[in-house]
């Protein structure tokens, strides 16, 4: 017994002499979170994290300038904008929407940037400079953009849809899922309708689209947003709009899906770095900024999403196939027949959203 | 005295988690964006007044469903080997070890077109869609809660005394008045927890109906969701109403059971 005791006391000793030097180790030397720290508050799953043998971001980021990244998620701009608006919270950096900007513009949640710390912003291509939502470029980085298109199921489908029409096709009735997200829904219902979603529209305008959607309503499945890559993958429904770089990966899962870009166009959208007011790491949210719009680290965050990446350079690094593909990279003559969605203000925004629940608890 | 200082942090638990979180949905509901008092928001909630109805048809078929298949497996665990007791309620927890969303997942994997109960039922030469309608959604509610209905009743129930059942037998009841008088109305307190149990729960839950049902069963917990996107004034009032209603459901309950308690 006593032995016992003695041994555990040595162990004991041990442990804590052990713990003490990782602790002393800790403190000196090139640490992380030496230089400070940086909250980043990004949309769930939108980097490389070491996933498919790709770089693991956050880790590359600490290492090289010594700052700890607290790093947080979330699903839409609006559970976002609440965090900013109403916690106590501290983030760095976030990466709202271009709708979403506007609105935190408006309500003087976000400060400017100071471009002389992220000078790695001379590689955004010049579409993605000056966007409406900020046209003086004060307040943005453009990170990522994209544009929505159909996905559809070639066993499903027997001849190539041409536009948004087809999601009202009544031979595929019982087979077509629509996106859950009241702008991109209300966006291709006024598009079908010959309503431009870039400019300002009104209440009338978003009763013709609710009107529209109605109509949709009984021939369609299901109201998907994630969803969408179970149903397309598992071949459970025929045709889907969703966003075309999350299309490229579903088309990977399953040989029989195809993709078309609606030959009117349809909506660019983008998500840009920006650092809100409440910020109280300023240069660290900078340097982040800088960093992840290097040329290797955007490419590689790029290679991950499929998503469009505004950073000239990067592009040029990533594989054939992914700057070839139409979908990440849909050509400059797409790209122009496409509209960014207005600013509707809150009013009218509340409404849409209003319209869009009605619509599914009818 | 000391009784008295021991309450206190669970009368500032239940202030700052229950009273105050009321208050505040209750001043949310009442009044408009800029903050001045109105009915507007319980004007827009009663447009889902639809949605509401069939939340609550759901969530008590749901229940109904769960006490038929609970009670009778309650009252056979009671009956059972104390071992096999035990591990008849593991088997029941089991499942509820794991996440939850992952269990609807699978219900959806199974359901759905060429899945296992479509290819089965396709050998049979039965076709049709099991997935994406109300049955579905109640299929997931019922797994989802069995096991909050199973528990409060096998508990109550194995509590039972037997030398009740003893005098009763030797009073001359068979089996069925047994059950009837005896049995049955000592476990009404175990079916009143079980039913608030899944009830209250079902009546307001999301993400099911959006995985397993259809385009019309939009559940109201799926309209608050949405509704806050935008306007937590609407949301506040659809939550308000809602808890009237589960408070409603949950006075009449208690009123059945005191009066069987009585008779």
């Amino acid at each position: 017994m006593k032995r016992t005791k003695k041994a555990l006391c040595v162990l004991l000793g041990a442990v804590m002499c052990c713990s003490s030097a990782a602790l002393l180790t800790g403190c000196g030397g090139d640490e992380i979170g030496k230089n400070g720290e940086v909250n980043i508050y990004n949309w769930g799953d939108y980097i490389a994290e070491g996933q498919y043998g790709l770089m693991n971001v956050i880790d590359e980021f600490e290492k090289e300038t010594l700052i700890k990244v607290n790093y947080t998620t979330y699903d839409t701009n609006e559970e976002m904008y609440n965090k900013l608006k109403n916690s106590n919270d501290n983030y760095d950096v976030v990466v709202p929407s271009e709708y979403m900007i506007s609105k935190l513009l408006r309500e003087k949640l976000l400060q400017k940037i100071n471009y002389d710390n992220v000078p790695n912003y001379k590689y955004i291509n010049k579409r993605f400079k000056n966007l409406p939502c900020d046209p003086d470029n004060q307040y943005t980085v453009c990170c990522t953009w994209g544009v929505t298109a159909l996905v559809y199921d070639k066993t499903k489908v027997k001849s190539k849809p041409a536009d948004w029409n087809a999601l009202w096709d009544k031979n595929l009735s019982g087979n077509i899922l629509m996106i859950n997200n009241s702008r991109d829904a209300m966006a291709i219902a006024m598009q079908t309708l010959g309503i431009n979603p870039a400019e300002k529209f009104t209440k009338a305008d978003v009763d013709k689209a609710t009107k529209k959607l109605k109509e949709q309503k009984p021939l369609i499945k299901k109201y998907v947003m994630d969803q969408v890559f179970t149903e397309m993958e598992g071949g459970q429904a025929a045709i889907a709009p969703y966003y075309a770089g999350d299309i490229a990966a579903m088309m990977e899962e399953n040989d029989d899906l195809d993709y078309v870009l609606p030959k009117n166009g349809s909506n660019l959208f983008f998500d840009a770095f920006c650092i809100p007011a409440s910020s109280k790491n300023k240069e660290n949210a900078e340097k982040f900024i800088n960093f992840m719009e290097k040329p290797e680290i955007a490419a590689e965050n790029c290679k991950y999403l499929r998503y469009g990446c505004p950073n000239d350079e990067a592009v040029k690094l990533l594989p054939e196939d992914i700057k070839n593909s139409e979908l990440t990279f849909p050509s400059d003559e797409y790209l122009n027949k496409c509209y960014i969605f207005s600013d509707v203000g809150d009013d009218i925004y509340a409404y849409m959203q209003e319209q869009f629940v009605n619509i599914q608890a009818e | 005295m000391k009784s008295r200082r021991l309450t206190i942090p669970y009368i500032i638990w239940m202030l700052v988690f229950t009273m105050i979180p009321i208050v505040m949905i209750g001043v949310t509901a009442f009044t408009d964006k800029k903050g001045n008092f109105t009915f507007e928001p319980f004007e827009k909630a009663f447009v889902y007044s639809n949605v509401f109805v069939k939340s609550l048809i759901i969530a008590l078929i749901s229940t109904a469903i769960c006490l038929v298949l609970a009670y009778p497996l309650a009252y056979l665990l009671t009956k059972m080997r104390k071992s096999s007791q035990r591990t008849v309620v593991m088997l029941l927890m089991i499942p509820m070890w794991m996440n939850f969303l992952l269990r609807i997942y699978a219900w959806m994997i199974l359901l759905q077109r060429n899945g296992p109960l479509d290819t089965a039922l396709s050998l049979l030469g039965i076709h049709g869609t099991y997935i994406g309608n109300t049955a579905a959604v109640i299929v997931g509610m019922v797994y989802e809660y069995l096991p909050f209905m199973v528990l409060p009743v096998y508990t109550v129930m194995s509590k039972i005394d037997p030398g009740l059942i003893e005098a009763a037998q030797d009073l001359g009841a068979g089996n069925a008045s047994v059950f009837g008088k005896v049995i049955l109305p000592l476990s009404i307190p175990g079916i009143i927890s079980g039913v608030t149990m899944v009830f209250v729960p079902s009546a307001s839950t999301f993400l099911v109906s959006q995985y397993l049902g259809g385009t019309d069963d939009i559940m109201i917990g799926d309209v608050i969701d949405k509704i806050f996107w935008t306007d937590e004034n609407t949301g506040a009032a659809i939550s308000l109403v809602m808890m009237v209603f589960i408070f409603v459901f949950l006075v009449i309950m208690n009123l059945f059971g005191d009066e069987e308690a009585i008779a």
